[in-house]
């Protein structure tokens, strides 16, 4: 039997009437680059809101590590282990690079209430911030005010963030967007780099980045994952085809 | 009995005073989001000018027209100079630089009237009393206040909701995105909304001039009892600057008349008129804080 | 950034400055610059203090002058209950100690804090300001209330506070309190501020819906933020009470809200010095326009609105040069 990390059964969720999720179910196999795509309005982010605890479905479930997560909140979420980047940047633009890392790395242990240590020299910020700067690439830039950072950084340092818990699973929610080619380059190369230790659930645009680094892939169309499986059988799919790669071109 | 009486018009008027200084500012929070602490300045000009005008020409009604004109104008001018600056910035900038406007308004009247108070005569025409019940009189002047009052609340929802303009300033309270999507001259109407808040302060100032004194500074005790008004009603709200400062009014009015009496019921005279006066003074705060405990956005969020 | 050799450079002089300063007023013989410089030294613990609201917490409040006044009326009170010989509430003598006195000030103003902090901060933005204001009056108000101690007018004391091995009635002993104030007080700040809480502050300042997803809670957070910010204007407040020996309402009003935060912006907004050079600026630009013109306050407005709408890095920004960071 497959190990999967994250199950999504049946899931509903309208807006007046506006179906977001349609009897949507999918899984995501431990270790893998999972990639989710559908043209605009699909609910992709709708999905990863409910996947992350910012929207709370009609019904359906959503298990993570085998455990039904749909009732509990965010930041529950985040500690068993399921990070997220977000689509806006969301990052702390007045505070250093370093900083930003350290309120995330702290973020989910204990409380919160330290008057007097200098943040950057607690124990724990110490042995996790250098690597998790470097994982992200940004070691050279960790004294920086995040808001001098060029976009592609703002990325890098996102998903920084959301690294910083250790997450068993990583949802990216478009990296790429808004990128050059440069960065777009950049950020594939950080997404195999952290393919090594963790998994990762990837809504983007890019489809020749989502079919360079994914190993499976679901495609959504109308709040319905019409297809499941990896790039090349995405690709022969009649069906996807119609529905949305032929409209994308 | 009587007695209540006189004082629930005594509130009224207050109220009255306190809504023409919050119909203005709460539009020009809503529209502009500026937060701007030099709308007491335009109660003091009204006030200055319309107590000069009416000493040098005799006429309480040139006075009122002129005090209205100068707030007018005097508006207008800082909208275009100073305000316009501080629409996208930060509310700290704004406090500050409205700030800055108040002290040298202040410095400024205190050049021109000198630092003695001037006290402003009631125009004899409206000098008497009326005996509006058997056996309660009250001052004209109070009355020709509230009715004014009451004439302008009238005109100005006639002007918000049954003009072209009015819907405009309405949107723009509500969605300021929405009025710049539909084509309006924002800098127009903002620079109209603003001069209109003030001509109204003006009014209140004028009108305020032979009630209390006309002094430098004069501005800043209203100005806070409007930003108590306007908490309460809700920014952007004209319904709820009316609610407000009605409440405002009355609990202020009867909590100064009546606390004494009710302390002393309990307390030996001085002290209860110590501890009546400090409740009574602090009651509108303590009515702000209940209500904000109740609904954190006022009573009607815009 | 700005570099710590840079720190250093402008910072070192102004202290060995104000070290120094009482050998400066005995060699021009003018005992006056001892009780400004104090005056100047107990406005920057105050506005230090509101910097960590305005700057670092993103929370403009507009009635800081509220926890200055408790400040100074717990030290009044304590003081005039000495001196009639009727204890307060019956039970408590009354203080002219200073190591009683300075802590009941401080913790007298932390409790204002936190209970008028607990409301306000349940709203933000325009309302914050209107309400932090509106407490602060409400204040000002029951000041007046006061009858038994001065009312409007206020309450002379006819000493200063004692303090152990220390004559505070001397001038010179008393700078040197202020500056020892003062310095504390920077010291406090400065690990705060460069804490896990600190911290989340500022985060929470620009971006508080982001700190929330991280499982913060911004509100608690910002309510201790209040109450140490109150806690340290109760100092101010504590010590302008006994360089002046004199207490009155005026300590609560919003002039002096507004004067605070005057400083914070003049000084260097989020900066923890900016504030210092601040209140040393006000206090001195106010000294000498006044001795040119009694009206000093019309010529201030304008310059006001035009540093606030054109400079915003204020003067630590000028000396240290990027203002960028917050430090």
């Amino acid at each position: 039997m497959t190990d999967h990390i994250l199950e999504v059964r049946n899931l509903r969720k309208s807006f007046g009437a506006l179906l977001a999720s349609n009897n949507l179910s999918f899984s995501v196999r431990r270790g893998d680059v999972h990639a989710l795509i559908g043209p605009n309005g699909a609910g992709k982010t709708t999905l990863v809101n409910q996947i992350s605890g910012f929207i709370r479905p009609d019904s359906g479930s959503i298990l993570f590590e085998k455990t039904d997560i749909v009732a509990m909140p965010a930041h529950r979420r985040a500690a068993m282990g399921l990070g997220r980047s977000f689509q806006i940047t969301s990052i702390f633009d007045h505070l250093t690079v370093a900083e930003n890392l350290t309120l995330a790395i702290l973020a989910h242990s204990g409380h919160t209430f330290r008057f007097w240590r200098h943040c950057l020299r607690i124990p724990l910020v110490q042995q996790t911030l250098p690597s998790t700067l470097e994982r992200v690439d940004l070691d050279h830039r960790a004294n920086l005010p995040a808001r001098h950072l060029s976009h592609g950084e703002k990325k890098q340092l996102e998903v920084g963030m959301a690294l910083a818990g250790n997450p068993k699973l990583l949802i990216l929610d478009e990296p790429m967007a808004g990128m050059g080619p440069g960065g777009t380059v950049e950020m594939s190369k950080l997404i195999r780099k952290l393919k090594t230790t963790m998994t990762i659930l990837l809504v983007e645009h890019d489809m020749a980045a989502v079919f360079a680094l994914a190993d499976r892939i679901t495609v959504l169309v109308y709040g319905t994952a019409i297809a499941n499986g990896t790039p090349d059988e995405i690709r022969t799919d009649p069906e996807v085809r119609s529905a949305y790669l032929g409209e994308e071109g | 009995m009587l007695l209540v009486i006189e004082q629930v018009l005594n509130g009224l008027q207050l109220g009255i005073t306190l809504f023409l200084m919050s119909a203005g500012l709460t539009l020009v929070f809503g529209i502009m989001r500026v937060i701007n602490l030099a709308h007491g300045s335009f109660y003091m000009i009204g006030a200055y000018v319309g107590a000069t005008v009416t000493s040098a020409s005799g006429s309480f009604l040139l006075g009122i027209l002129a005090a209205l004109g100068a707030a007018g104008l005097a508006g207008i001018l800082v909208e275009c100079i100073v305000l316009r600056h501080l629409y996208d910035r930060e509310h700290l900038t704004q406090v500050l630089a409205t700030f800055g406007l108040i002290l040298f308004f202040n410095e400024l009247t205190r050049m021109i009237w000198g630092r003695q108070p001037l006290f402003m005569d009631v125009p004899p025409w409206l000098a008497g009393s009326i005996e509006i019940l058997p056996g309660l009189t009250y001052p004209s002047y109070r009355i020709a206040v509230i009715a004014v009052g009451m004439l302008v609340a009238l005109l100005l929802w006639f002007l918000l909701a049954r003009t072209r303009l009015g819907m405009r300033i309405r949107a723009g309270a509500s969605n300021r995105e929405m009025i710049a999507a539909l084509g309006v001259n924002i800098k127009i109407l903002y620079t109209l909304v603003f001069g209109l808040g003030t001509l109204l302060a003006g009014l209140a100032g004028v009108m305020a001039g032979p009630i209390l004194a006309v002094e430098s500074g004069m501005g800043e005790s209203i100005l806070i009892l409007t930003f108590v008004v306007i908490v309460i009603g809700g920014i952007g709200s004209i319904r709820g600057a009316v609610i407000g400062a009605l409440l405002v009014g009355m609990v202020d009015t009867l909590g100064r008349a009546f606390l004494p009496a009710l302390f002393r019921l309990f307390l030996p005279g001085a002290h209860a008129d110590g501890a009546a006066a400090s409740l009574a003074a602090i009651s509108i705060y303590m009515l702000m804080a209940a209500i904000l405990l109740w609904r954190p956005r006022g009573l009607f969020p815009a | 950034m700005a570099s710590i050799a840079r720190k250093t450079a402008v910072l070192l002089p102004i202290f060995v400055f104000l070290a120094a300063l009482p050998l400066l007023a005995a060699y021009l013989d003018n005992p006056y610059l001892l009780s400004l410089f104090s005056r100047i030294l107990i406005f920057a613990i105050a506005a230090v203090s509101l910097d960590l609201l305005l700057g670092y917490g993103g929370l403009v409040s507009l009635g800081h002058a509220a926890f200055v006044g408790v400040g100074a009326y717990t030290v009044g009170i304590l003081f005039h209950h000495t001196t009639i010989g009727e204890p307060l509430l019956g039970i408590f003598a009354g203080s002219e100690n200073a190591l009683i006195t300075l802590p009941l000030a401080v913790l007298a103003a932390a409790g204002f804090a936190l209970v008028i902090g607990a409301m306000c901060l349940r709203t933000s933005g325009m309302h914050f300001i209107m309400i932090t204001l509106a407490f602060a009056q409400m204040l000002y108000y029951t000041a007046i209330g006061l009858e038994q101690y001065g009312g409007d007018d206020g309450l002379p004391l006819y000493a200063r506070n004692t303090f152990p091995g220390l004559d505070t009635n001397n001038d010179l002993s008393f700078y040197y309190l202020c500056l020892v104030s003062l310095l504390l007080i920077l010291f406090l700040a400065h690990r705060m501020v460069h804490s896990r809480f600190g911290l989340i502050i500022r985060g929470a300042s620009h971006n508080p819906d982001r700190i929330q997803t991280l499982g913060v809670n911004p509100y608690t957070h910002r309510l201790v933020c209040f109450v140490i910010a109150g806690a340290g204007a109760g100092l101010a407040g504590a010590l302008l009470a006994n360089q002046s020996t004199y207490i009155s309402p005026g300590l609560f009003h919003w002039t002096l809200s507004g004067e605070l935060m005057v400083m914070v912006l003049l000084g260097g907004l989020g900066t923890l010095f900016g504030p210092v050079l601040g209140a040393a600026a006000f206090l001195l630009l106010e000294e000498v326009l006044a001795m040119y013109t009694e009206h000093w306050m019309f010529y201030l407005g304008p310059v006001l609105v035009v540093v606030v709408i054109f400079a915003r890095k204020g003067l630590y920004g000028l000396l240290i040069g990027s203002g960028k960071n917050h430090d």
